[in-house]
């Protein structure tokens, strides 16, 4: 007994074709080189934060102040922001990726992560760099004591 | 397949046939992703990743009201303080712990010539300096949010 079956053409090889920059390769390579500067910002974000004097208890708007009111922690905070958020989107992506299968939500779903990403990215990025320690008309109990030498 | 097809026309023409036991279902071998240790730390790299990336854009958001008013800043900083949220801030820390060590492993899988033949004693090392972290930060944090 012999049967015919019809078997496709064995698949070509998987090597890439497609010109252009590889985004996903780079997007990968991004991963892991945001990843280790992560490891030490955040590391150093929780222990200046959480860790040293009196943790938590002690985060006011005049301990924020005192921080972004340097410029050391300004960039230190714009590296983290943006590090992280980017770090954060691509992993969403990813997920988005592995577990829409529907063309149209993940296009929908996709879009909003990335808006999202923008609106925080441009937002954080203002708020590091117009902050005013000192805001006119301010409760002086509520802001940094440097403030005294110059309200 | 052909081989299939006669195969079948060979059992009906024969009383008895020779079929070895079925294997033991296992776990297939020469997975780094399947099963055990290489599955658990991809599994918990992954709720952990989107457990932060939300925190993140609260705290994003959060942080924005310095720019609006110390009152409003204070305000939302003091739902920080909160015992529950104190215990929040454990499992937040732990979680960011757990995918920054692991990130390091996967680093080492990736780039290390030796990394995959290690995979599983580099996981272990990550749940033991991460339960050294854990050790040193918890109480000294839990004093913060309860001692007053």
């Amino acid at each position: 007994m012999t049967s015919n079956i019809a078997l496709d053409a064995p698949r070509s090889p998987s090597a890439r074709t497609k010109r252009g920059v590889n985004w996903e390769k780079w997007g990968w390579i991004y991963m892991r080189v945001s990843g280790v500067a992560l490891v030490a910002l955040i590391f150093g974000h929780l222990f200046v934060n959480l860790f040293l004097g009196d943790g938590v208890s002690q985060i006011d708007f005049a301990f924020v102040a005192g921080k972004l009111s340097d410029p050391f922690w300004q960039w230190y905070d714009f590296f983290l922001l943006w590090l992280a958020l980017i770090h954060g989107t691509n992993g969403m992506r990813t997920i988005i990726n592995d577990y829409v299968a529907t063309a149209s939500v993940r296009r929908i779903l996709q879009g909003a992560l990335l808006s999202s990403t923008v609106v925080l990215l441009v937002l954080g990025t203002l708020v590091i760099f117009t902050f005013d320690p000192c805001p006119a008309g301010a409760d002086p109990e509520l802001v940094a004591s440097f403030c005294a030498d110059i309200l | 397949m052909p081989a299939k097809a006669t195969g079948a026309g060979a059992m009906s023409s024969s009383a008895t046939i020779e079929v070895p036991a079925p294997r033991r279902s296992v776990i297939p071998g020469g997975t780094l992703y399947r099963g055990n240790e290489g599955m658990w730390s991809w599994v918990l790299h992954r709720i952990t990743g989107v457990a932060i990336y939300f925190f993140l854009l609260v705290h994003i958001l959060d942080t924005a009201l310095v720019r609006v008013s110390p009152e409003a800043y204070n305000a939302v900083i003091g739902a920080y303080k909160t015992p529950i949220m104190g215990l929040g801030e454990v499992a937040l820390v732990g979680a960011i712990g757990f995918h920054a060590l692991n990130g390091l492993r996967i680093i080492l899988i990736d780039f290390w010539g030796v990394g995959t033949r290690h995979q599983k004693a580099m996981f272990y090392i990550v749940l033991v300096v991460w339960l050294v972290l854990m050790i040193g930060f918890t109480p000294r944090h839990l004093m913060n949010v309860f001692g007053g």
